[in-house]
This record gives C-alpha cells, sequence and structure tokens, in this order.
C-alpha cells in the first residue's frame, strides 16, 4: 500500500509539471467560455453564451461578451455549461475510518482534522463534475463527529480544502445503524442505544448536559463581565462544546434518518432544546412527512432511487424527491460515495422520470439546492455575476446518461481536463513503470527486506467476501475499520 | 400539487389495458392478441423500422415489419411516437433469491460450504418478490439469477462452486410461468490470492504473508480440479449404467453436464491474473467459460477473443479500485473489448440497483461504444451467452413476446415504459414505488 501512495505522489508531482490540472501559484486566470448551451439553474438557460471568469469569480454572463486580452478562451460550441456539482453527503478525502463507532455520541471526532488531499477520489469526482462536498463523519452513533464542506481543490493542501465561511456541522444517526441492528462485533457487549427509544434519550441526554454546560459558561462569562476576578471558569468538554454550538446556531447539524417516525422524533427534540435541524440525509421516508419536513424547514438530502438494503429502505421509493419538491421541501440528491458522486447529474435527471421534476428542478437538486442546505447559495451553485467560477462543462446535456464531463473548474481555475487526462496517461504509466523497476532492484538488495514483504505488483488489497460491491454503503452497513456505509 | 394529480391523471391514461387488469401480477388473458401499430420498432435482429407494426399472439411474436396484417380481434395500440424493442436482458442478478439484503431470513444467495453445484437458484426464487415488479418497471423483461454471486443485495459467503444460474422471465404466478431455463450455468467464484482479509470471527484484519496466500490459492485449484476429476469419473460411471456398488452423488451428478460441455461455466473473476487463470483452468478442463464481473478484462481481451470466452460486465457505473488506473477505465472498457471482438452482456449484478442497467449500457456508449452494441449488450447477447436467444434477445417471428414500448431510448435516465409484454401478456407497470408514491401524493395537507 505504501508504494503505491508514492505512485500517487509521484503522479501529483508529474501532473503538476505536466500542467495535467493543477493550478500556478500566481492568480487565476482570465478564462472566457464561449459558445456553450449555459445552464444557470437560477436564471434559466442561455444558447450560445458566454461565461468571463476572472478572479476566479463570474465577471460576467450572457449571449455577447468579449475577451478581454490575454484572456484564455475556451471553445464550448455544441457543449454545455452549469455550476459545479455539490454533494451534500460525502465520505471522500477522509484519512481512515469514517466512524468513531465505540461511543453513542462522537462529538469530539471530526472530519477537518483528517482530511487528506491526496485522496485520489477527490480528482474522481472533479471527473464527475463535483466541485464541492459536504465531509460528513460515519452513522455508527446517535451524535457522531463534527463535519467540514470542501472544495474539492485537487492539488492544494488539506488546508485549503475547507469551504471559507461555510459553517460546520455535525453527524447526527437515528435508526438501524446507531441502534446496531445489522452489526455486531463477537465477544463485544450490544451498545446502548439499541432501540429507537435509546437514539432519541441519547440525544436527549447529551443536548441536557449541553445546555447545562452552556449554562455555566454563561454565568462565568457574566461573573467575568461584572469585574468578578475570583471567579473560576467551568472545566471544558470537547464533547459538548460542539453541541453548545448547536444550541447557538453556529454549527449545523445534518441528521441520517430513514423512517418518519424517527425523523418526526428529532424535531421534536431538536423544538424541545430550541436548535435547528439543517439538513435530514438520506431521508427516504421523507415523503411520507413531506408537510411537516416543509413546516419546519428543514432540508432534505436523498438518495436518487437507492431502496431495500435494509428494512428502513423497504418502502424508499424513487419518487420521494419529487413529492418532498412538491410540497415545498428543499432537496438535493447525494451521493453517499465516491462513485456515485461521479454521476450526479444523472441521478438528478432521473427525478424527471420519477414524478415529472421540471429540468429546472432537477438541475436544482444538485446545485442550488445543496448550496442553500450548506448556506453557501451566496457563493456557489448557479451560474451568476459575482459567484465563484466554480463550473462544469459537459459534451451534451448534462440530464442525460450520454454527458460526459469535459472540464471541471474550481475557483475559476481549471482542476479537471479531459483531454489533458488522456494526453497524460501515458507519461503516468511510464512513471509508475520506473517506479516498479526502482523498486523490483531495491528489493534484490539481500538485507533490506524480507521475501514475505515482496509483494507482487498486481496485487491489492481485498474487500470481505461478503462487502457490499461498493464502497459507499458506508453509511448502510458499518465496516469494522469505519469504512463507511 | 396540482402537478401531482394533473400526474397521475395523465400516467392512468397511458396504461388503460394494465389498468382493468388487477391483482398482484396483473397480466391479461393469455389468448388475447395484440397489435401495435405506427410505431418505431428496434428489432435488434436488423435496421430499426420507421413506422412499423408488431403482432403479438398465443405468448409469441407472431409478425413484425412495415406491412404487416392485422389479425381480427386483436387489441390495438397506437403506437405513434412511441418505439418498441425487446425487453431487456439482466444477465447477472440475485433477482427472487434477495429481497431485503440485510436481512438474512429474506437472503436465499448463498448456501453454505464451499462446494455446492445441486443448489438451483430457481428453487428459491420467489415469484411475488417486490424487485420484480419495480424491475420490470424499467423495462427489464428477463434475468439470469446467480447464487453465491455477491452484489449489493447478497450477504454470505461465496462458495468456489455456488450453484445453478436460472435464466426467467420477469412475470409469473410460479416460477414455471416465468422459466427461460432453470439451469442456465454454474457459478463459479474464482479463488483470489488474498494477502489480506477480514475475518468476521474476530472482526478484525489479517495480513499474512504473500507466499501463505498464494498456497491457500493453490490448494483452493487443486481443490476445484479433483471436482471435475471427479465428475468426470462419474459421468463415465452414469454413463456406462454404473456398478452394482455404484453411489449416487447428487453434487457430482449435478457438475455431469459442466464436464460434458453442456452446462456453462459462470466464472466470477475481476483480475486480470485470476481471469488469465480461469480460462486457462477451463480450457484444459474443457468446461465451457462465461467471465462474470471482467472489471480487468480488456487486460486478457485477446485471450478471451481467442478462447471464445464472452463477459458479463459488471455496471461501468463501479468504483475503480486501483488508485493508478484511468479514472475512466471501466467506462471505456466496453468500447475496448467491442473493437478487439469480445462478446460481453452488461449486468447489474444486483436486485435493487437491476433498474440501472440501462443507465450503465447508456455510459458505455457515451464512452465509445457503439449504441447497437450497447443495446444488444442488454439484450440479445446475454441472450446468446446463456442459450436463451430463441426465445428471448430481438423482435423475431416465433420468439417469446418479451416487449417494451417506450416513449424514448430505453437505455435513457428520462425515458418511461408506457408498455411491457411478458410472454405475450400485457403485464402492469405497477410497483410498490408507484403505489406508495401515489398514496402519499394523495396525502391530505395536516
Amino acid at each position: 500500500m505504501k508504494f503505491r501512495h508514492a505512485i500517487v505522489a509521484v503522479a501529483l508531482l508529474l501532473a503538476a509539471a505536466s500542467g495535467h490540472a493543477t493550478p500556478a501559484p500566481d492568480a487565476p486566470p482570465v478564462i472566457l467560455i464561449q459558445n456553450a448551451t449555459i445552464l444557470t439553474v437560477t436564471k434559466g438557460t442561455i444558447e450560445r453564451g458566454s461565461i468571463l471568469i476572472k478572479d476566479g469569480k463570474i465577471a460576467e454572463v450572457g449571449p455577447s461578451v468579449k475577451a478581454p486580452q490575454g484572456a484564455t478562451v475556451i471553445d464550448a460550441a455544441g457543449q454545455f455549461v452549469m455550476p459545479g456539482i455539490i454533494d451534500c453527503h460525502s465520505h471522500i478525502a477522509i484519512e481512515g475510518g469514517v466512524n468513531e463507532a465505540s461511543v453513542s455520541v462522537s462529538s469530539i471526532a471530526n472530519t477537518l482534522e483528517v482530511l487528506d488531499s491526496d485522496d485520489i477520489d477527490i480528482y474522481r469526482d472533479l471527473a464527475g463534475g463535483v466541485t464541492a462536498a459536504n465531509i460528513l463523519h460515519g452513522s455508527a452513533n446517535a451524535i457522531g463527529g463534527q463535519t467540514v464542506v470542501i472544495k474539492l481543490r485537487w492539488g492544494q493542501p488539506a488546508a485549503k480544502l475547507p469551504f471559507e465561511g461555510a459553517l460546520p456541522g455535525i453527524k447526527f444517526a437515528l435508526g438501524e445503524n446507531p441502534k446496531r441492528s445489522n452489526f455486531s462485533i463477537p465477544g463485544q457487549p450490544k451498545r446502548y442505544p439499541a432501540t429507537r427509544m435509546g437514539v432519541e434519550e441519547t440525544i436527549r441526554g447529551a443536548f441536557s448536559e449541553a445546555r447545562d454546560y452552556k449554562n455555566s459558561w454563561d454565568a462565568y462569562n457574566k461573573k467575568v463581565a461584572a469585574g468578578d476576578k475570583s471567579a473560576l471558569p467551568p472545566r471544558r468538554d470537547l464533547r459538548l462544546e460542539p453541541l453548545v454550538e448547536v444550541l447557538e446556531g453556529k454549527r449545523y447539524v445534518h441528521a441520517h434518518c430513514y423512517r418518519e417516525d424517527e425523523i418526526l422524533m428529532l424535531l421534536r427534540v431538536a423544538k424541545e432544546f430550541g436548535f435547528k435541524v439543517r439538513t435530514l440525509q438520506h431521508v427516504l421516508e421523507g415523503y411520507k412527512v413531506a408537510d411537516e419536513l416543509a413546516a419546519d424547514g428543514v432540508g432534505a438530502s436523498t438518495f436518487s432511487d437507492w431502496w431495500a438494503y435494509k428494512v428502513e429502505a423497504y418502502e424508499a421509493i424513487p419518487y420521494n424527491t419529487a413529492i418532498m419538491t412538491r410540497r415545498g421541501v428543499v432537496v438535493s440528491i447525494n451521493s453517499d460515495d465516491a462513485e456515485e458522486a461521479t454521476h450526479l447529474n444523472q441521478e438528478a435527471a432521473k427525478m424527471i422520470r420519477y414524478g415529472g421534476l421540471t429540468r429546472d428542478e432537477a438541475l436544482k437538486l444538485v446545485t442550488i439546492n445543496p448550496a442553500i442546505q450548506l448556506g453557501i447559495d451566496k457563493r456557489v451553485g448557479s451560474i451568476e455575476v459575482g459567484k465563484d467560477a466554480d463550473l462544469v462543462i459537459y459534451n451534451h446535456d448534462p440530464l442525460s446518461a450520454y454527458a460526459v464531463v469535459q472540464k471541471t473548474l474550481v475557483d475559476g481555475r481549471v482542476l479537471f481536463d479531459r483531454d489533458k487526462d488522456i494526453a497524460g496517461r501515458a507519461a503516468l504509466d511510464q512513471e509508475k513503470k520506473d517506479l516498479l523497476a526502482k523498486e523490483k532492484k531495491a528489493e534484490k538488495k539481500p538485507d533490506e527486506k524480507k521475501p514475505d514483504d515482496a509483494k507482487k505488483p498486481d496485487e491489492k488489497p481485498k474487500r470481505p467476501a461478503n462487502a457490499v460491491s461498493r464502497d459507499s454503503g458506508l453509511d448502510e452497513i458499518v465496516m469494522p475499520d469505519g469504512g463507511a456505509q | 400539487m396540482f402537478r401531482v394529480h394533473r400526474l397521475l391523471v395523465v400516467s392512468t391514461l397511458l396504461m388503460p389495458l394494465a389498468a382493468g387488469a388487477p391483482g398482484a401480477l396483473a397480466q391479461s388473458s393469455p389468448s388475447q392478441a395484440y397489435v401495435i401499430t405506427h410505431a418505431k420498432i428496434f428489432t435488434v435482429a436488423g435496421t430499426p423500422i420507421d413506422d412499423g407494426t408488431i403482432v403479438i399472439k398465443d405468448g409469441k411474436i407472431a409478425a413484425v415489419g412495415a406491412a404487416v396484417e392485422i389479425p381480427s380481434g386483436a387489441q390495438v395500440i397506437d403506437g405513434k411516437g412511441l418505439q418498441v424493442y425487446p425487453g431487456l436482458f439482466d444477465g447477472v442478478t440475485q433477482m427472487g433469491l434477495s429481497e431485503i439484503s440485510a436481512v438474512n431470513a429474506t437472503v436465499d444467495t448463498s448456501e453454505t460450504g464451499n462446494f455446492n453445484p445441486d443448489v438451483v437458484a430457481a428453487t428459491a426464487v420467489l415469484p411475488s418478490s417486490e424487485h420484480i415488479p419495480v424491475t420490470r418497471a424499467a423495462g427489464i423483461t428477463e434475468v439470469v439469477a446467480a447464487p453465491a454471486s455477491g452484489g449489493f443485495d447478497s450477504g454470505g459467503s461465496r462458495a468456489t462452486v455456488g450453484g445453478q444460474a436460472s435464466a426467467f422471465s420477469l412475470a409469473g404466478w410460479t416460477y414455471e410461468d416465468m422459466n427461460l431455463k432453470r439451469s442456465a450455468a454454474m457459478v463459479i467464484n474464482w479463488p483470489t490470492i488474498e494477502s489480506r482479509t477480514f475475518d468476521f470471527a474476530t472482526f478484525s484484519r489479517k495480513d499474512r504473508p504473500y507466499s501463505e496466500a498464494k498456497q491457500e490459492y493453490e490448494k483452493q485449484i487443486n481443490e476445484l480440479q479433483d471436482w471435475f476429476e471427479r465428475a468426470r469419473h462419474y459421468a463415465q460411471a452414469i454413463g456406462h449404467g454404473g456398478p452394482s456398488d455404484f453411489e449416487r452423488d447428487v453434487k457430482l451428478e449435478a457438475l455431469v453436464p459442466v464436464v460434458r460441455g453442456q452446462l456453462p461455466v459462470l466464472v466470477f473473476a475481476d483480475r486480470a491474473r485470476d481471469i488469465r487463470a480461469a480460462v486457462e483452468f477451463c480450457d484444459q478442463q474443457k468446461l465451457k467459460m462465461i467471465l462474470a464481473g471482467g472489471e480487468e478484462a480488456y487486460k486478457v481481451k485477446d485471450l478471451l477473443r481467442s478462447k471464445n470466452v464472452p463477459v458479463i460486465l459488471r455496471p461501468v457505473l463501479s468504483e475503480v479500485e486501483e488508485e493508478d488506473d484511468p479514472y475512466d477505465v471501466l467506462l471505456t472498457q466496453p468500447a475496448e473489448l467491442s473493437k478487439a471482438g469480445v462478446k460481453f452482456a452488461i449486468g447489474s449484478f444486483d436486485n435493487s440497483f437491476a433498474r440501472r442497467l440501462g443507465q450503465n449500457a447508456a455510459n458505455a456508449v457515451a464512452h465509445g461504444l457503439a449504441y447497437n452494441e450497447a443495446l444488444k449488450a442488454v439484450t440479445l447477447y446475454p441472450a446468446q451467452i446463456f442459450g436463451v436467444a430463441d426465445q428471448v434477445g430481438t423482435l423475431e417471428t416465433g420468439k417469446l413476446a418479451n416487449v417494451i414500448v417506450t416513449d424514448g431510448d430505453p437505455l435513457e435516465v428520462t425515458t418511461e415504459v408506457k408498455y411491457l409484454f411478458i410472454k405475450g401478456q400485457l403485464t402492469s407497470l405497477d410497483n410498490k414505488h408507484k403505489r406508495l408514491f401515489e398514496k402519499y401524493s394523495n396525502r391530505p395537507k395536516p
């Protein structure tokens, strides 16, 4: 495995050298995309239009925009431009496991602290048109870890990935996963909670503590403000701090849920403690309580057509999105899976068939709606002057299974270019061969390696035989190492 | 809300014939003849007919063409603006064998033990599975259900010899109604050299030296070879009536058609090394091989072509395992195999994702595969590969009338199936999902 990482690292360097989708460290270029069908999402469709990009932002959009001197011109005749896809439920770019599954309240864990900017899934999702993603902790806990929204700035270090100004989040999870219905570790006792009743009490218990904790800090701060120099601060509690931020509206709750009853349970608990749930994730029975969701104002982020992989997904229907949309809920379609993320445009297109959404409504499911849900809609999610130049260019109408991403831009830089990717493959292959040859040569030196360590180059670690074929199900079937689903 | 109601009315109008047939299965009377007129007909056997007619009678396609006589008493469907195709064929599923993958009690995909040639998928296919009408609504009219084939909907271990895969149509009161071929192939999961495994007994990762993993692999291959040797001897014995002390063995008996070359082996393998080993093994053992999975089939395309090994490819929309492989390696593979002359079908390898079959074929077209080849990869080619092309796979006179009528390209994600025939019977497109959609669309405002 280590040597594979070496290859990727070298590939990255090589990519940088060959101009393979890696920006220069200086200012973003001035780019004019012209002759494209522009799907603005919020302001209709412009046929044969142009987009001028300056300083990483959309400077002009319209049927006739002149290219300033020195601008790089991308001729997109016959092609389609839409806003970069925003994936409201992702587990890419996380080093190690996504589940701190040992406890029922794992709010101390934080995906921000384990971002892995070398994860190849960042690049692959860019190749599928994704430009921003909500990087969530797993669903093994009623209250899970802290979460972060990132931009897919491939080639940048981890510290540059977080979406500036986007509120951090925290993952909650209801139902089968936190109660460990489909999962047990031999020799280990069952963990509390093991019922939906217990899941509610776990959340209520944690927020009761958080409220007391907040009160004790408020009291302390009041004393200090009043000039009390002898006041002792409460002992810091890293587990409760993120929950206090939820109570103060400084941190979004993204709650994994399936069944109608547990969805309403969470909304009741949130009301009791005076906070808002920002998004319901999966929410596959959201269609049953769509009016209640609309009344609450909570967002719904769901799958296109997944169903039947567990009991709580047995009444999941692909019409979920359409029903919730018609009843006034802001809905997004997410991936929960690095591969699924590469064709979210197609997943959104299905909603035209399953329930009759309009084309613009379908496009919104993976652009402006997830942007609204993540509180980043002033910056991204539509093609409008002043917004970030996070864009995807397809060779075909993106609401189709025949569309292929040609270029993806983040902050006005082309970070994925299909032609360049294809052109660069021979060099990458050669680099890999050279590295393998070098390794082989090193292996021959007697003292350096034991023969057992000499792995065949084409050997790869295997998933367990009965693991699902997609590493997605991360939230669905909790793998021991915290592998997602 | 208004919009939803309007849609419901429209969808009801579009299915007037199906709507008249109540009940769980909702198929028309077997004796009723149907004619679809003025439709664009993609026979898959020849060039499309722009303004064509197809006649369906006694369960079969009675006639198809531009100028066809309409029999009296036939129900006529005006196909103006619609398109007619053979129903899609999903070459690897766990259809009917698994209802809710996380609930063991509903999963019958994988028998315990490592050599189960005698178990047959058809035995445990549940005709009333909710997956069947849901899959049908995506235009899929027939499938192969393969035991021990893994997948999102399949729990349990994957036996080396998994059992017999069955081919059937997606409608019927009993399996017998649905049957195309009870024993269509023998599932073999090709052993792999795994130096990193996950041990479910201790719930931990286990690393072991390559040499040890290789030793175990060789042991498994020897064992497999031994089974076929014994089956060959057994075949000889029963061929000669058997000696007086001849002992029946149901497992060896199940392998007899395999060693006689009558029943193909459906070998699941993805890595090039494993595919190569499997092809060599089947060549030596004189087994008729179908490759299933084949993520790295492109790396051994010449071998597959020279040995005439057809492939059921897993979905092109799957994760690329090697991080230094091109991101689109699975998407471009069908085009590459097609160019090399390797025969392949595309399968879903799944139940709940079976309805993405057309989407997967379309994605292969987007990455260079000729459209006609993509269409054949989900109709004619799986039918040929499993030896049921005399029954299904194209719209030709005399074949079973497994037919779909759509409002567009059946591979496209926005296309809707308007009518569906299985064995000549107009079959309901209603399903659990549509029923829940209608129920909750009509929920009064609280």
